[in-house]
């Protein structure tokens, strides 16, 4: 008989609702391992950390993990999460999300968090495509890939959502694919140090839908598909345009910290009030 | 502390009211004619270590006070008729999670962008069944800037007790218009309960069929899942079982329609001897009774009915106070809304009337009074 081998981040996991929903070579699976080891390099505790999602494949994740989560409507993680955080600040927040989530319904928020620069580590799994609906294109479906809504090849121009956020005024912003586990897992970890907005993006592999609609059936031939566009910023600086089409451009597009939201909010607060926000913490559940 | 007087618009009664009741959140969008309550919150609340947060839309400002509602915080948001539809699934949401949050909506001159100055009830079966499936909410209807202060007030401890969505549905005109209010020395409020910790499993949706649970905060320990699925009583998804659904979905409508005469709050003059009676809620009242005394005047007899709160629906409460009424006048500014449920819950006994008036003014007590005398 073998040795059965406990995978050591299932100490973390809600076992009792295994098994998952994910399918067979989803890329879910490798980010939840970043997380937990995201978090466990920035030796931070799930005792102190709350997650939220939205809707999507992506978004059942925090469902399995073992601490306080939110599971939310269609693309309104980080409204909620905004919230969630301000009214606690003391306590991090994770919101796992995916391309359609956080990008096309939820794409105001995205921004506007970003601009706010409020302290929430975002992890968004980009697979370029509806999951959860049975395959449907995103805002970040490749030109020319096929999807259930794109029988003749999607004529969308997708666009990079690292940019997006970056440029929207997130302070920490990575973007890396499944095949780079070790620089994920640093990015969540710098993610959760970072006091402010950080986004991490996780370019993965949808092999049911993604997959099936565009020749590339098993998770190893999608993993190597990612792993053959798959650029660093530095080589980007001096492609052109026309070379740049289909490439997933990875790295470290921003780590440039400034004043966090609550932060400035609070000072503003403790300017004006003899009343510490931290005294009013779970105030819901006092009598005055 | 000592009783206040203060002289003060129904926008600013409410925001007065959210913060006695212990509301240190708010987030909202700026809205014609709310806006006043978001101003006012955004200068109070710094005073009082608490937060506002002016959002990017509807849709994410009750996003963000149904989480801070899980952080921990009584919160609140403020719109009219357009972000009210904007809220619609998260208002779901709250309703199936049992978050307790409160909505207050200055009703204005709708469908659409309408007459953002105006005034209007047209909200009233919006705010009752608006989001998609099955659920129940409560809705308060202020006539008087006093109450603006004292429905919100009640408002909050509804939604703590209740665990669900609740609404004060003002209109343009009493969040605009300036009255004296009396703020008491007391407030009664109904603080959140922390639920016990246990050494078996936490079950946090095990509740009696027509009642909710107590609402532990994100952090204290008891790792929570909340979400909009169907779900069994630990929290988790539970979306093909037609028992699970239907117990839940059942409950979470019961735990308010059982407890409606609870949470009734209704006033009455002149009704014993009513063959007539005026049936109204919020500002259309204030001409209702004027009418209703000119009525007396003229020996008719004539009563009044005041619904503080509109849904739940009283029907026991109102069943047995028109019992002898003929004719039951209901005035709206709409074309007719709760005056269906009006029809639906006495019209076995009484002759129900719409008096509908819209376009933005209110009724005058001569139009209720031709209305009375009509045979």
């Amino acid at each position: 008989m073998t040795e059965e081998k406990t995978n050591r981040f299932m100490k973390y996991l809600r076992t009792e609702r295994l098994p998952h929903i994910f399918c067979a070579g989803c890329g879910n699976g490798i980010v939840l391992n970043t997380i937990f080891n995201g978090v466990e390099l920035a030796e931070k505790s799930f005792d102190n950390i709350s997650m939220v999602s939205g809707i999507g494949c992506s978004s059942r994740i925090p469902g399995y993990v073992q601490c306080d989560s939110l599971h939310t409507t269609h693309g309104r993680s980080i409204a909620f999460a905004t919230g969630l955080k301000i009214a606690n600040s003391k306590r991090d927040v994770i919101v796992v999300t995916g391309d359609g989530d956080a990008t096309s319904i939820g794409g105001n928020h995205l921004i506007h968090a970003a601009r706010r620069n409020i302290d929430l580590t975002v992890v968004c799994i980009n697979n370029d495509i509806y999951g959860m609906t049975g395959g449907q294109i995103s805002p970040t479906s490749p030109e020319g890939s096929f999807a259930t809504t794109a029988p003749y090849g999607s004529t969308d121009k997708p666009f990079n959502i690292s940019e997006v956020v970056k440029n929207a005024g997130a302070t920490y912003v990575a973007k890396y694919t499944t095949n780079q586990p070790v620089q994920i897992s640093n990015a969540i970890r710098d993610g959760l140090n970072n006091k402010g907005f950080s986004f991490i993006e996780v370019v993965s592999q949808c092999p049911t839908y993604y997959g099936r609609k565009n020749k590339l059936r098993s998770p190893v031939e999608m993993l190597n598909w990612l792993k053959s566009n798959t650029i660093s910023l530095q080589q980007a600086e001096g492609m052109s345009e026309e070379e740049l089409n289909g490439k997933i451009i990875t790295g470290i597009y921003i780590n440039k910290p400034r004043k966090e939201f609550i932060d400035a909010m609070e000072e503003v607060v403790r300017e004006h009030s003899d009343i510490d926000p931290d005294d009013n913490i779970n105030k819901a559940y006092m009598g005055d | 502390m000592t009783q206040k007087e203060l002289f003060v618009q129904g926008n600013e009664a409410c925001a007065l009211g959210a913060l006695a009741a212990g509301c240190r959140f708010f987030a909202g969008y700026p809205i014609t004619p709310s806006t006043e309550i978001a101003e006012i919150m955004s200068k109070k609340l710094p005073t009082m270590g608490g937060h506002f947060v002016q959002m990017e839309d509807e849709i994410s400002a009750i996003g963000a006070i149904i989480g801070a509602s899980w952080g921990g915080q009584k919160v609140v948001t403020a719109t009219s008729g357009p972000g009210i539809s904007l809220m619609q699934e998260n208002i779901g949401y709250a309703a199936m999670t049992e978050t307790p949050i409160v909505l207050i909506n200055m009703q204005r001159g709708s469908p659409s962008t309408g007459q953002p100055t105006r005034s209007a009830q047209a909200d009233m079966m919006q705010t009752r069944w608006g989001s998609h499936g099955d659920y129940e909410t409560i809705s308060l209807a202020p006539s008087s800037v006093q109450e603006c202060f004292d429905y919100t007030v009640k408002a909050f401890n509804l939604a703590e007790t209740y665990r669900c969505p609740v609404f004060v549905m003002a209109d343009e005109i009493v969040g605009h218009m300036r009255e004296k209010i009396v703020i008491p020395d007391e407030i009664e409020i109904v603080p959140r309960v922390m639920p016990e910790k246990t050494d078996d499993i936490y079950l946090p949706y095990d509740a009696p069929a027509d009642g909710t649970t107590p609402m532990p905060s994100f952090g204290q320990g008891y790792d929570i899942h909340v979400t909009g699925l169907t779900h069994d009583k630990r929290g988790y998804p539970s979306t093909d079982s037609p028992e699970v659904h239907t117990e839940l979905v059942t409950r979470l409508c019961n735990k308010i329609l059982s407890h409606r005469s609870e949470i009734s709050n209704i006033e009455t003059e002149y009704i014993d001897d009513a063959e007539i009676v005026l049936l109204t809620y919020g500002i259309p009242s204030r001409s209702a009774l004027t009418a209703v005394k000119q009525a007396r005047e003229k020996g008719l007899k004539v009563g009044y009915i005041k619904l503080g709160v509109v849904w739940p629906f009283p029907e026991e409460e109102l069943l047995e106070l028109t019992s002898n009424a003929k004719r039951i006048i209901v005035p709206e500014l709409n074309l007719g809304q709760v005056y269906l449920e009006v029809d639906r819950v006495l019209g076995k006994h009484a002759n129900v009337e719409l008096l509908s008036k819209i376009g933005g003014s209110l009724h005058t007590p001569t139009e209720i009074l031709e209305k009375i005398m009509e045979d």
